[in-house]
């Protein structure tokens, strides 16, 4: 799951490295809200599932593990 | 706050949209962003073109040509109007009413109320819910119901944030008396500690416009707009969206005793699309009993949404059938709103332009 997501960032945004250790991607700059909305589309379609809207929340975008614990409570598997 | 109207019904429905339509990539130079972003930003959101009006053009225009059509078309009376409601966020002066001008244009009866009110996304539930109050009383057998705005040209060209999706139309409803029992549902909550979430800083009378609120600054998404400028903030409306509508519409669905199975068409607010599906996500809804094409096609003219989703999706289907249709609109204010009511045997249903 962490190499799919680490590969969909790196898509949305190829001038970071997200496979870096302890960076806040949104404190950082590397993701911004439009980011979120491409981002989530992604994660969507790629795990097949829709992750509820009131989970879209900057904190669940900050690191893999936090992407990766919003995926699991959304249903992916 | 829950409602229930009976002995009413929406007997037509005209929406009018500007001719001038803009592409999204005519725009997009604009823009604080690369054209890959921009294009990724245009397929989540569902960005394609806009309805603007030509420069001059004011709601209460689009409104006067509506109503003349209906008129010269024989679809409405001017002397059988008891109630004009202009919801809008765009009048034509300070005062007047808008609703005066119109009621003076067509020569409307002395003993035909006016009254403009200030809504913005919701403003169809909240006009609908007015009509239905004003309904309430045996002097008044038809209401026309008007929602306009044109606020394109308080939208900053270099604000990715709204200028591609804000669109202008306006749209009119007219709701009568009738002697079936026709239960309409609808509620509506407000919560004001929102209401500069979207908002326009300058221009009325806490912040006149000056040469210094005409300055363009930058944001910390890199937007340049002035405080004579619409400013949202996106995330704040997306959270508040996703929080508050599907409990309202679980309410709602308890409230009038409609299962979620019953309702023929979701015809909801039109912010963008991503925000749509999502909605349509959480209820439990299919995509396609929910339409996301009015930004897409049209732009989003706040309280004209509706309106314009029911015309240009349903049509003439709704002169000749009757549907349970799940209404909803949510924003400026903080308002959210929502109506579950049948719809059917239209007099008219149908988008003009002008």
């Amino acid at each position: 799951m962490k190499e799919k997501i680490i590969k969909i960032l790196t898509e949305l945004r190829p001038e970071f490295d997200f496979t870096q250790e302890g960076v806040d991607f949104i404190e950082e700059g590397m993701l911004d809200s439009f980011d979120l909305v491409t981002l989530v589309s992604e994660l969507d379609n790629t795990f097949g599932i829709s992750i509820d809207g009131v989970d879209i929340l900057p904190e669940n975008f900050s690191s893999v593990d936090a992407i990766a614990a919003l995926l699991v409570k959304n249903g992916a598997k | 706050m829950d409602f229930v109207f009976k002995h009413k019904r929406i007997s037509g429905i005209l929406t009018i949209l500007p001719q001038k339509a803009v592409k999204f990539e005519d725009e997009m130079a604009n823009y604080n962003f690369s054209p890959a972003k921009c294009m990724k930003l245009k397929i989540a959101m569902g960005y394609n073109e806009h309805r603007i009006a030509a420069e001059g053009q004011t709601s209460a225009d689009f409104c006067e040509h509506g109503l003349r059509y209906l008129v010269d078309n024989n679809l409405l009376n001017p002397n059988e109007v008891d109630a004009l409601l202009f919801v809008s966020q765009s009048p034509d002066y300070f005062l007047p009413p808008t609703s005066n001008l119109l009621h003076g244009k067509f020569g409307m009866r002395q003993d035909c109320l006016c009254m403009d009110i200030n809504q913005g996304c919701a403003g169809f539930e909240l006009g609908l819910i007015q009509a239905c109050m004003l309904l309430d009383q045996p002097a008044i057998k038809k209401v026309v119901l008007l929602n306009a705005d044109v606020l394109s040209p308080k939208v900053s060209p270099q604000d990715r944030n709204s200028k591609p999706l804000v669109g202008d139309a306006a749209a009119i409803t007219v709701i009568d008396q009738c002697q079936e029992d026709n239960p309409i549902y609808a509620n509506i909550k407000m919560d004001g500690t929102g209401a500069l979430v979207l908002n326009i800083p300058a221009g009325g009378f806490r912040m006149p416009s000056t040469a210094e609120t005409a300055v363009m600054e930058e944001d910390a998404a890199g937007n340049f707009r002035s405080k004579d400028n619409l400013v949202m903030q996106g995330d704040e409306v997306f959270n508040f969206v996703q929080r508050e509508v599907p409990p309202m519409i679980e309410h709602l669905y308890e409230q009038s005793g409609v299962d979620r199975n019953e309702v023929d068409w979701y015809m909801f607010h039109q912010p963008n699309k991503f925000m749509l599906n999502k909605l349509a996500d959480k209820l439990g809804v299919p995509r396609d009993k929910m339409p996301a094409n009015i930004v897409e096609n049209f732009g989003n003219a706040s309280g004209v949404t509706v309106p314009t989703c029911i015309s240009y999706n349903l049509g003439d289907q709704l002169c000749n059938n009757t549907m349970q249709l799940c209404m909803a609109g949510f924003g400026v204010g903080l308002t959210w709103s929502s109506i579950m009511m049948k719809v059917g045997q239209l007099m008219f249903n149908r988008i003009i332009e002008y």
